[in-house]
Order: C-alpha cells, then structure tokens, then sequence
C-alpha cells in the first residue's frame, strides 16, 4: 500500500471531543426536529391540536421543524463528520484552539435561540432564513471559526494531496457563508426586528438564490463530503473513480448556484432569469449523480456486505434517494413540470425523499460507523437494532414520498381541471378534502421514522455505556460487522 | 436591462456551460476494454487514513448524458430568452403564453355565456343549464366567502335567506356585483364610553325582542336616537339605501352574543364586498346574479 503521508510519524493526537459533542446532537437534535415534524404534521389533520396556542400554530411550527431538522440536526450532523474527517484524512489535530469549541457552543447556541425565537413569532419570514438579525450575527461568527478551523487544519496537513471529502467540505463551508451574508443582509428597526435590504422581486430572487443553494451546497455539498469519507470507510473498499470524482465536483459547484429561478417560475421573475435557472437545473443532473455512481461503485466487490452490515445499507439506500431527488429535482425545474407541480404536495415529498432518504439515512449511517469509533467499542450495543431501523427509516420515508406524489398530483390535476363551459372543475377546498388520506399515510410515515431515532438513541446510549468491550480500534483498519 | 449587464450575463453563462464540457472532456479516458478485470483498474496512489482511489474512467452513459444536457440547455436558450436581452428565436414570453391562453378559452366559452346575457334573470333561474353553469361560476368566484350552499358565515351574509343589506331584487343584486359594496360601521367607543356601548348594546337586544336589563336599554335609547338612528332607523329597521342592517330581525352579522354585539359597537365593522367588473364579464356577472337571486327563491 503505497502512502503520501510525508511524515513517517505515528498518528497525531486527534481531536475526538468536539466529534463526539456534535455527533450525540445530532441524534438529540434529529429527534427534537422530526418530534416537531410528526406534530406539525398531525396538525395538517386535526388543525384543533394547535390548541389556540400561538406558539403551537403550524405556522410557527413549520420554520422550526426545517430549522431544527436542517441545522440542527443536519449541521450536527456536518460538523461531526467534517471535524472527523479532516483531521484524518489530513493526519493532524484541529487548528483552532478554543474556536473549536466555540463552534460548538455558538452553533449550540444559535439552535436554542432559534427554538425560542421561532414559536414567539419573530421571525424575518425568509424560508430556512427565519431568524432575526442578532441570530444572524451568530451564526456568522461561528461559521467564520468554522472556516478557520477547517482550513487551518487542512493547512498543516500531513498528507500532500487534499482528499476529496475535503474538497466538498471546503465548498459548503466557503458558498455557505456568502450566501448566509447575501440574503440576510437587512436593516434592524428593533432587537427583534429587521427589513430585508432588497426588495420585491430582487428580494424573492435572492431569497431562492440562498434556498436553493442551502439545499446544493448545506444538503448536497456537505453530506457528500460524509458519503465519500464513511462509504469507502465502512464498505473498505476504494473509491471507484478519482477523475469522476474532479469532473463533477467541480461541474456540481460551478452550476448549483445558478438553479434558484426554478423556484419562481410563472411568477414577476423576468423571462430569461427563469430560463437560465432551469436550463441550469437540468445541467446539474449529471454532476449530481457523479456523486451517486462514485459511492455506489465504490461498493463492487463489496456488495455481499450489504447481507449483514446493515450500517452499509443505510449508506448505499441514502445514495439511491440521493439519485432519487436529484433526478426527480431537474425534473421539476420543467416549467410545463413546474406549472403541475408548484405548490403543492409533490414539493413537501421531493424535499423529504432529499431530508429524510437522503440527508437522514447517510447521518445515521455515519453515526452507526462513529459512535463506537470515537468512544473505542468494537462495534454499535446491537447490529440488530440498526438493522430494525434501517427498515423503520426506509419503510417511513417509502410512505412519506409516495403519499406526498399521489396527493401533489392529484392536487395539481385538480386546481388544473376545467368543466365544458370553461370554469373550474373543483374549488379549492375540495382538494384539500381529497388530500386527507395522504396527510394520514405521511403521518404514518413519520412516525415510523421518528420511532426509529429513538431506537438508534437507545443503541448509542447503550453503546457508549458500554456494556461492549474496549477495544482499539485504528484508523486504518476496515470496519466490519 | 441595458447591453452592459446582458453581455455580463451571456459571458458568465457561456463560460459556465463551456467550462463544464471543457472540464467533462478533458477527463474523458478511453474506457477500460471488457477483458480488464475490475481489480485492476488503476489507482491513483493516494492514500487518505486507509481509503484508497481508484482511477476509473468516466461511465459512458454518465458521460453522454452530460453531453446531452448540455446539448438540450444551448438549444434551448437559442430558443427561448435566456440570454440577457436576445429574446429567443421563437420569441416566447410568459406573458405571450397566457394572453394566447386566455384569448383560446374565450374564442371557446364566451359565445356559451352571451346565449343568455338577453334573458332576464327572472326567465333564467327556470332554465337547468343556465343555472348549472351559474352554480359553476358561484363556486369558483363567490364560494370562498359565502360558502358553497350560499348561507354565509362569520362577516359574510347569508345570500340563501330573505334578508338582504342592500335589497333584494335582480337589479340591486347586479349593482352589489358589478360595483362591489363597502359596509362601514364606524367605531363608537370613543363617543360613547364603556357604560355607553353597554347600554346602547341593552337597546339593539330589547330592539329585536331580546331578554335585556330595562334601565339600561332605556339609557341606551336616547343614544341610539343620537349616534346610530341615521343609519339604523329611529325603529332600528335598517337602511338598504346605506347597508345598514336591520337589528330587529334577529340575524347577526357579526355574531349576536352580547360580547359581540358590544365589540361591533365599540370598535365598529368594515365590511368589504369586491367589485366583480374587474374580474368577470358582464355576460357572467348576468349568470351570477341569476343564481343569487335563485337562492333566496329555493328557500
């Protein structure tokens, strides 16, 4: 095995602290967040269980539930995984001194202002850029002592090239912060209040400039920097292709950040604007199923694993919802597509099949192979737990997104149907009516999937109570089950 | 969008696209023949905490399904706008799509509505397909407020009974619908005092033969007679001329509980019915009132 590790001393004193924090967040946020989903959901069924409680409305729910569930528990998520990485894939500790742990608490931080802040109503009422300012001005700080942590330990790496999961760390790191800085950008009236700084339709194409790419570079970027770490790690397998790998990380970054006007079609978007951000949507097919087919091949010769380690098979099914929602999310940037599609629940199932098959399963996949990695056990308190759950969260998800197609379609055949003397067909409320018996299947769904996270808290619990026995375990080494 | 920033946009997006298939083939390696066993496909000797990479060529249908993206995306911004200011070759607009749209459903529906823009609405509600198509219009312009069946709700008057705010005939329903009605109560509070709304509040409930506190309407009266009697009546029967409802009759716009009677005189109400010319033709509007004034008929 040759290396290019320059130096041939042993391994350097990892940081294994600041992993372990964001790693049990991840499932302590994971829960919290898919806990206010199932709610809100139930709340689009029984409407009487915001109780007349402001602060129990879906409407204030809903930004809590994506915050929750998106930086919370997927940022935990990230800043475990780009934390692990770096420092072994660079064979060196962190960089950073206490901004390392800044970067924990102030993330910390920022997700219990955002629980507190949000039921209270305040709110700038920019989708996934609902906190207020001073919020703001955190989550910049924090981001900044990211990037100096991150690419302070990336610059006294020991290896001499920069390992692809680092590539797309650094990229979600760097286009996260402009675009945090772009759309928030606003005028404070008050502590808790603030005006955008652009207005109308500016405001509109900013505001999916950042959503959009909160999705490419936060959902996308980030967790494919976990996929090529923990799926090679935990299949022992190579990546199947370095030069993929180059052509559609590059390709992936340069096009993403032209998708947003997908967003805003039919709308005061000018013509062209709305042309170029489909034209561009549809480019980003290619380079998103690069990442796709890179994790997928990295599995040949390894593909019996997936007969008993079911961590694997969390992996590989999070890689196939990720070819999924990227395939089915140019599709939907067709404007003809976009004009059945656009507002209604066929949006709520695409962005699930993405949060819940693509974002959630890779995190848990990455947890199963970390826990007993940064706490020294030989393997997860129960194979047979995670196997119950990759069926928990697979079943959960398969319920979600399909209830979530039948009623958007039905929802856009519906509010799209004409009688002979040219009037609609149905009125509005009808196809909420129609609607009802996926809002139950969803539920369902959820719920089955929440179970589920609370079964993998009850493993790591176990696990790092360690009723298993200790055991070294070098970084080398494949992981096998 | 002046020729500046439309060069700007036509050379970032040239140089993006371009860059893209630059980048896609200049990694383009001949593919491993059929015969090489997959273990020994080259690796790139890196090695990063135990992963290793290989160095696989890009998969061939991978690559031609960039290609062919990229293909679709240029001609398709020759096509339709895209770049800056060309316009496309097609010359598309949004807004050309929706006006050919409208123009289509109205080459195709009109003459179905101008059949009937000459019977009078009194002829019409006998007509079945006059009426189904008029029930048509009513759930898809007028339902959300008043409700499918018509009867209303908290701030929207019933249209099913044989009250009406400002009348009830064909051509006053016609008026309500063309020019749309503003309702306004004024706020009272302020003139009246709290003991004041309390009392005039004690009047309205003796005024439509409700249990009230004697003393209290008796005080009330004299203030009805002074702030409200000039839409309301001196006999608080209303006035059509105004919309000012009738408040002996028991029906309660705005609710008629004793905390609601006092809020509307207190903070007074606004009531807002939009005017439908702007939205419908006259031919529909003719439709509509036939079906409003059927309803308080089928009663």
């Amino acid at each position: 095995m040759s290396s290019n590790v320059a130096s041939t001393g042993g391994q350097p004193e990892y940081n294994i602290r600041v992993v372990k924090q964001f790693a049990i967040m991840t499932v302590v946020w994971g829960i919290v967040g898919m806990l206010v989903g199932v709610f809100i959901a139930a709340e689009l069924i029984w409407p009487g269980l915001n109780f007349n409680q402001p602060w129990l409305h879906f409407g204030r729910l809903r930004p809590l539930h994506t915050n929750a569930v998106i930086f919370a528990f997927g940022g935990s998520a990230l800043f475990a995984a780009a934390y692990h990485v770096v420092q072994r894939t660079c064979q060196a500790r962190l960089f950073g001194g206490w901004l390392i742990g800044f970067t924990f608490w102030g993330w910390q931080a920022v997700i219990v202002a955002a629980a507190i802040t949000l039921p209270l109503g305040l709110t700038t009422s920019k989708e996934y850029a609902e906190l207020e300012w001073p919020i703001d001005i955190l989550i910049t700080l924090v981001w900044v002592s990211f990037a100096v942590v991150f690419f302070g330990t990336i610059m006294k790496r020991r290896t001499k090239h920069i390992y692809v999961a680092n590539w797309f760390f650094g990229a979600f790191i760097i286009t996260i912060a402009v675009l945090h800085l772009g759309n928030s950008a606003a005028i404070p009236v008050t502590a808790f209040k603030s005006y955008s700084a652009y207005a109308g339709t500016i405001d509109a194409m900013v505001q999916w400039w950042y959503g959009h790419n909160a999705v490419g570079f936060f959902l996308t970027a980030g967790f494919l920097g976990m996929m090529y770490y923990f799926v090679p790690k935990q299949a022992g397998r190579p990546i199947y292709s370095y030069r993929l790998s180059i052509v559609h990380f590059w390709a992936l970054i340069a096009v993403y950040i032209w998708a947003g006007p997908h967003h805003l079609h039919y709308s005061a978007l000018p013509d062209w604007v709305q042309s170029l951000g489909m034209v561009m949507s549809l480019i980003l097919l290619a380079p998103s199923w690069g990442g796709m087919i890179n994790g997928m091949m990295t599995l040949s010769g390894a593909w019996h694993k997936l007969r008993y380690d079911p961590t694997l098979r969390f992996l590989v099914v999070s890689l196939s919802f990720y070819g999924m929602s990227t395939f089915e999310g140019p599709m939907m940037s067709i404007k003809t597509v976009n004009a059945l599609s656009h507002n209604t629940d066929w949006t709520i199932g695409h962005v699930h099949s993405g949060a819940l098959g693509w974002v959630a399963m890779i995190s848990i996949g990455m947890l199963y192979h970390l826990i007993p990695v940064l706490y020294q056990r030989a393997q997860m308190y129960s194979v047979k737990l995670i196997n119950l759950h990759f069926w928990m969260s697979t079943i959960g998800t398969v319920l979600y997104i399909a209830s979530m197609w039948v009623n958007g379609i039905a929802q856009g055949l519906m509010w799209r149907a004409f009688n002979t003397d040219g009037t609609l067909t149905y009125s509005f409320v009808e196809s909420i009516e129609a609607s009802y018996p996926g809002y139950y299947v969803r539920l369902l769904g959820g719920v089955i999937f929440f179970a589920g996270m609370l079964v993998m808290a009850y493993n790591v619990w176990r696990t790092i109570r360690g009723d298993v026995q200790r055991q070294e375990v070098t970084a080398a080494e494949p992981r096998t089950v | 969008m002046n020729t500046f920033w439309s060069i700007w946009i036509i050379v970032f997006t040239a140089i993006t696209i371009a860059g893209c298939t630059w980048l896609l083939f200049a990694n383009r390696k001949v593919e491993v023949s059929d015969d090489t066993k997959e273990g020994e496909s080259p690796k790139t000797g890196h090695v990063y905490d135990g992963i290793e990479e290989y160095d696989n060529p890009l998969p061939g249908w991978w690559f031609k399904m960039f290609v062919g993206t990229v293909v679709f995306g240029v001609i398709y911004l020759v096509l339709y706008p895209g770049l800056g200011n060309f316009g496309g070759v097609l010359g598309w607009t949004q807004v050309g799509q929706w006006e050919e749209e409208v123009a289509e459903a109205e080459a195709k529906y009109a003459p179905l509505y101008e059949q009937y823009s000459e019977t009078p609405v009194e002829e019409l509600i006998a007509n079945p397909e006059a009426m189904k198509m008029s029930r048509r219009l009513f759930n898809n312009n007028c339902a959300v407020c008043h409700g499918s069946d018509g009867r209303g709700s908290y701030g929207f008057p019933n249209l099913a009974d044989s009250d009406w705010l400002y009348g009830g005939s064909a051509e006053d329903i016609k008026t309500t619908l063309v020019n749309g009605r503003q309702g306004a109560m004024p706020a009272l509070g302020g003139a009246l005092g709290e003991d004041g709304v309390d009392n005039v509040a004690e009047y309205v409930f003796k005024l439509s033969g409700r249990e009230h506190d004697a003393k209290k309407a008796e005080a009330g009266g004299q203030l009805f007679a002074t702030y409200c009697a000039a839409c309301h009546g001196a006999d608080g029967t209303g006035n059509k001329m105004l919309g000012a409802p009738n408040l002996t009759d028991g029906i309660w716009l705005y609710g008629g509980s004793p905390t609601l009677v006092r809020h509307t005189i207190r903070n007074g109400r606004n009531g807002n019915m939009p005017a439908q010319a702007d939205k419908l033709k006259a031919e529909k509007i003719h439709l509509l009132t036939a079906y409003v004034y059927s309803l308080s008929k089928n009663q």
